[in-house]
């Protein structure tokens, strides 16, 4: 069974959909042994980083993401929580990931908003996607490039795109809204 | 590289598709899961499904219909047409849908835009805005664009960026329907005088339309109707054509 965690972001009930599309049984839960006993974790949400560990803090739920060793994928807002700290709301966050998270300069359109392909990429996470593919971005904040990067993408400035450190990955983009290749990665991830 | 967008819009009356839609191949035409299938083959970037029911039946209808959406479409989509309250947008959201686009509403009271930015973020409020030219002034127009108000077009873009909106539709009444390309002044300003993504929207009539409204102005996307419903053009070699004039899109 793949867990998806549940809390107080948007857009989770989006994941669910993408893997019921692809046949596979997932719960939506913040229930600690049913996360703990999940053959694999979705952190999904969109949203505002400050509030939202505010709300992980009070359950306990950090440190249960912290310490699960099974394959576990943040997206947007999921992968932004697992990095050290994040200029939204000056917030501390889970620090699964050292990069920070900053917000985009103003001389551009914000939020990034659109399909956007890479500069590089590399992991099993992109078994099978090229640089030239395309996913789906929404975000005013994003990773500062560092060393758990492997996905790199250009929008006014080079951000990061994927993250990975021994079972935690991370992407910026949405694969559950990113067409066939975001079902690829998706795909990629539950293979893991 | 961003890519610019290519966005279909598909008016839906009591839960079907209505007017315009003749894909030869697709067995109900005024089925919108099929219609919006046939799109995300094509390779449509996102998709708009305004609801012009009127009714209390209607709206339900609409509600279940985005459940559906959002259950066999892969692609973001943005749904709009009588939201008026955050309870509205709520609803559709829970539904599933990825934006939710408030117009007259907003005009009547501004503060609707900041209600459903702090409720959700502000990259599910579109704000759509019907311009309409009244003694050589951009006005904002209302009811579906029958009804001009005296409030300023850029003036009022200004305010609803302010208020936490995510994007803009921009719809010129003057182009809409004549088939004689974008409103490039117009949207020419106003994607320079704000930080936030704008749509361009209304009189599409062939692909070099598109291709002018991205060269010439900073609208980061184009959406229209007819012209995708009726074939006239499909949207992959719309998208050859965008390459081959090297605007770069999602292929």
């Amino acid at each position: 069974m793949i867990a998806i965690v549940k809390y107080n972001a948007g857009n989770i009930r989006s994941v669910k959909n993408a893997l019921d599309r692809m046949d596979v049984a997932s719960v939506i839960t913040d229930d600690p042994t049913e996360l703990k006993s999940a053959e694999k974790v979705i952190f999904p949400g969109v949203g505002e980083a400050g509030t939202a560990m505010s709300y992980l803090r009070e359950r306990g739920l950090d440190e249960i993401i912290i310490g699960l060793d099974q394959p576990f994928l943040g997206i947007c807002l999921g992968m932004q929580l697992m990095c050290s700290h994040s200029e939204e709301k000056d917030t501390k966050c889970l620090g699964i990931f050292k990069e920070k998270v900053k917000k985009f300069p103003a001389k551009g359109i914000v939020p990034h908003m659109g399909w956007n392909n890479f500069n590089e990429v590399k992991g099993p996470l992109f078994d099978g996607i090229e640089v030239s593919d395309n996913m789906y971005f929404v975000h005013s904040y994003y990773a500062e490039l560092g060393e758990d990067t492997v996905g790199e993408t250009d929008y006014l400035v080079p951000f990061t795109s994927a993250l990975q450190k021994n079972n935690f990955y991370g992407v910026q983009f949405h694969p559950e809204k990113s067409a066939d290749v975001g079902q690829r990665l998706l795909r990629n991830f539950l293979q893991l | 590289m961003l890519k610019k967008r290519i966005i279909p819009c598909l008016d839906i009356k009591d839960g079907e598709t209505v007017k315009g839609v003749n894909f030869v191949d697709i067995r109900s035409a005024g089925d919108p899961i099929e219609l919006a299938k046939r799109y995300v083959l094509e390779g449509a970037d996102e998709l708009v499904f305004l609801d012009i029911t009127a009714t209390v039946e209607g709206r339900k209808t609409f509600v279940q219909l985005v459940e559906q959406i959002a259950h066999e479409i892969n692609i973001p989509f943005t749904v709009g047409g009588g939201i008026s309250s955050v309870s509205d947008a709520a609803a559709l959201v829970k539904a599933g849908a990825d934006k939710v686009s408030i117009n007259s509403a907003a005009v009547r009271r501004p503060e609707l835009v900041k209600e459903i930015a702090d409720e959700f973020g502000s990259q599910f409020v579109v704000v759509a805005i019907d311009a309409g030219l009244v003694d050589d002034e951009w006005k904002v127009f209302v009811k579906g664009g029958r009804e001009a108000t005296s409030i300023n077009v850029f003036v009022w873009g200004k305010k609803v960026e302010e208020l936490g909106a995510g994007e803009i539709l921009l719809t010129s009444m003057q182009n809409d329907g004549t088939k004689a390309g974008f409103a490039l002044e117009l949207t020419g300003k106003l994607a320079d005088d704000l930080n936030i993504p704008i749509i361009a929207s209304g009189g599409a009539g062939n692909r070099a339309h598109f291709a002018e409204v991205f060269e010439k102005t900073n609208a980061t996307a184009a959406l229209a109707a007819s012209v995708f419903h009726f074939g006239e053009i499909p949207i992959p070699s719309l998208k050859e054509f965008l390459n081959d004039q090297s605007i770069e899109v999602r292929r």
